[in-house]
């Protein structure tokens, strides 16, 4: 099974290597690792693709929440939106195969970015499946490069990942 | 005021009265501020040394344990220790020095990433990079290491950091918004506990490490129930080893009564332990009849990590363990315990005389002579296991071990720490040929201290468990474990570093030789010469259930009566 957990963490120094580390030790599988600071000071937000069955997850959200500068710990397992970029680099050597990759382009939404006399890079959002069959799709015509930011996610309406109160010990 | 003199102003704040360590360049301007400074430092031979003895400290006091050490060399050995504490939950701060800030990532002069490299093996550590950090650091880190499940903590201080001028406050503020242990176990779970012992016909109370500050409450519900006791290797201690309740450690080299009870339990109430795999065997296989396990744990990712759980409680073992003394009903268990009384009876632990002086006798008479009274430690092996067996302990805290990383070398230091920490006790230190050699050169540091540590090495020329196994699973194929051809004269070695030696040889002798040692004051080493192809039994294999129990050692069922 694939989990899109969301991870709150202090971004000191270091915090990426310890939940990176965490997982290689402990033997999770994870497909993809996102991060990048919020919208409050001294918090960044890391997003992670774990494979395994729930077993796995809990343990993945336990060890994680036992790292200091974890704050909170969430797989979305409630009804969230996933994203993930995509840059997908393709050779095309005529026009007849730059129309057909322009098209493919358009039915999933792609903006191309880049231009050269025999490249194009697209640029693409959407979940992780949508970004592997747009990859595949432009498979036959030769991909040069493909650079995808791995999943990021939110759960939709009120719920959010913040800080909890102070708890009395 | 510089920032080394802000660190030491800060840990006496924390209420160190000691330090274990070794100096060097990057660590200098601290030792030069610990001279002028009200805590004390026992300077080390090796800083392995300096973590094992800051943990024997911390093990015996339940205080936080503090070691130091310099950059490169000096911290990297501490990495074992720090791995030792961290699977035994123990309490350790550890400071090192480091090379100047300008300087880090250009491979300086002992320059090592201490803080990559120690991540893994703390709990939690730091790196202060702003001098006026030094105290909300220090009092984070000793929150850190002492609350929720114990644990190690180092702190890096690069030699700039400790030079600078210190300019903050001490007063400070711990805010650590991903870190709140939580202490009281959940009421609900807690009645849940309480109805599922109610309905137990055959249940037994599991004791663990994690335990060793609750003995009180483990005590009075263990009373108050009549349930039956199993004290793990880390819990020894936690519940009297001599009360008619307790049936012994579990696991590989448990006592039978405590491997069967686990087996044919239909629940289990275990409190403040992580179901080792030396104490369950084959996962799959484990406590089969059990319908109920409770766990309880302060930490919550021990819970259901390896074992089904059933009714899970996250908290603190003491105060848990408080709740369900006073909600324990006395338990109607007379046919159940009469089966355990059989076992118990019928299957203590033993050993078969032989003409040679063996462990086991060693062991057992330092027990009678001390009447328990002392505090243990020891190194790995068949020593540390007979040590476990053989000598009852009736108090927490008087058993100090290295169980959750198997440590050869823990024993000597952590007898330091562990003396240090409770002056007026007695501490026997039960060790190895092979373990006492990976850590030896600390004799200078007892020398120097005059503490009341006895070691007894039990010399059996072998590194005798490994030798054990090959015995039973490798065809008694002896590949590199034989030291006898080699090892010193231990007596004299001791002699060597000015502390009294005696050697012991014929078992007619031994009564005399712990009265001998006992009578001395300050420290003694015993070598006791043993014999050579001891076993350690009853013995569950590696992987195996307690179905698989071998109770005697099979070569002397053969060749035996
Ligand atoms: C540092 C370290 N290295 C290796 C081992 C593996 N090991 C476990 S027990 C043992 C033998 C210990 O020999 P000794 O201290 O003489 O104790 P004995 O078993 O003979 O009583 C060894 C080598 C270990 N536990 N720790
Ligand atoms: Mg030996």
């Amino acid at each position: 099974m694939r989990h899109l957990v969301s991870v709150l963490v202090q971004d000191n120094p270091g915090v990426l290597q310890r939940v990176a580390g965490l997982i290689a030790r402990r033997g999770f599988n994870i497909e993809s690792l996102a991060v990048g600071r919020t919208h409050q000071p001294g918090l960044s937000r890391i997003s992670l693709v774990v494979s395994g069955d729930d077993a796995v997850l809990e343990q993945v959200e336990k060890q994680l929440n036992r790292l200091i500068e974890v704050i909170k710990v969430t797989d979305h397992a409630e009804p969230h939106v996933e994203r993930e970029l995509a840059l997908v680099k393709v050779s095309v050597a005529g026009i007849e195969e730059r129309l057909e990759v322009k098209d493919i382009a358009e039915a999933f939404r792609a903006r191309i970015v880049d231009v050269a006399k025999r490249s194009i890079i697209f640029e693409l959002t959407g979940d992780s499946q949508k970004v592997s069959n747009f990859v595949e799709a432009l498979r036959p015509y030769g991909l040069l490069e493909v650079m995808r930011t791995g999943a990021v996610g939110m759960s939709r309406g009120e719920q959010v990942l913040r800080v909890r109160e102070k708890k009395a010990v | 005021m510089n920032g080394a003199a802000a660190i030491l102003k800060a840990l006496e704040r924390q209420g160190v009265e000691v330090i274990f360590g070794h100096p060097g360049g990057t660590i200098m301007p601290t030792y030069d501020a610990l001279y002028d400074s009200p805590i004390r430092h026992v300077l080390v031979r090796h800083e392995q040394g300096g973590v094992h003895a800051a943990t024997g400290y911390a093990r015996a006091s339940g205080r936080v344990g503090v070691c130091m050490a310099t950059s490169g060399p000096g911290a990297l050995n501490l990495v074992t220790g720090l791995q030792d504490a961290l699977m035994d939950s123990t309490p350790v701060v550890a400071i090192t020095g480091n090379v100047p800030q300008h300087l880090i990532g250009t491979d300086a002069f002992q320059e090592a990433d201490v803080v990559g490299i120690t991540q893994p093996v703390t709990k939690h550590n730091y790196q202060v990079r702003n001098v006026n950090d030094i105290p909300r650091v220090i009092a984070e880190a000793f929150y850190i290491a002492s609350t929720g499940r114990p644990g190690p903590v180092l702190i890096d201080f690069p030699k700039d950091v400790q030079l600078a001028e210190f300019t903050g406050s001490f007063e400070v503020e711990i805010d650590l918004p991903g870190y709140k242990p939580t202490y009281r176990g959940h009421p609900r779970q807690i009645e849940r506990a309480l109805e599922a012992l109610k309905k137990a016909e055959r249940p037994v109370l599991m004791v663990g490490g994690g335990a060793q500050h609750a003995a009180a409450e483990i005590f009075a519900l263990a009373e108050r129930s009549g349930i039956p006791v199993i004290t793990t290797l880390m819990g020894l201690g936690a519940f009297p080893g001599t009360h008619p309740q307790c049936l012994g450690m579990p696991g590989m080299h448990g006592s039978v009564a405590a491997n069967r009870a686990i087996h044919h339990a239909d629940t289990i109430l275990a409190i403040g332990l992580r179901f080792d795999d030396r104490v369950t065997g084959k996962i799959s296989r484990f406590a089969p009849h059990a319908h109920t396990i409770i766990h309880v744990d302060i930490d919550p990712a021990e819970i259901g990590k390896l074992v089904r759980t059933h009714i899970p409680v996250v908290g603190d073992a003491k105060w848990v363990a408080g709740e369900l003394a006073k909600g324990a009903q006395r338990m109607n268990i007379g046919k159940w315990w009469a089966q355990l009384e059989e076992w118990k009876t019928k299957h203590p632990f033993a050993w078969k005389p032989k003409p040679y002086l063996q462990s086991q006798e060693v062991i057992q008479a330092f027990w009678e002579a001390t009447q328990g009274q002392a505090i243990v430690t020891s190194g790995v092996g068949q020593h540390q296991m007979f040590a476990a067996q053989f000598f009852k302990f009736d108090r927490p805290r008087s058993w100090i071990n290295s169980g959750g990383l198997g440590t050869m070398g823990v024993g000597l230091p952590f007898a330091i720490g562990a003396a240090l920490a409770r002056p007026g006790e007695l501490v026997i230190d039960f060790d190895g040929d092979g373990s006492f050699q990976m850590t030896l050169q600390e004799l200078a540091t007892l020398k120097k201290l005059n503490l009341n540590v006895k070691i007894v090495v039990l010399n059996n020329g072998f590194l005798g468990m490994v030798r054990q196994w090959q015995d039973l699973f490798h065809a008694r194929r002896y590949s590199e474990v034989y030291l006898a051809d080699s090892n010193p004269d231990f007596a004299k070695l001791a002699e060597a570093y000015g502390i009294k030696g005696l050697t012991l040889t014929d078992k007619a002798q031994l009564q005399e030789a712990v009265r001998e040692v006992l009578a001395h004051p300050g420290p003694v080493l015993l070598e006791a010469r043993v014999y050579h192809e001891e076993g350690v039994f009853p013995m569950i294999p590696a992987g195996g259930a307690a179905e698989d129990m071998i109770i005697e050692n099979p070569r002397e069922a053969v060749a035996g009566d």
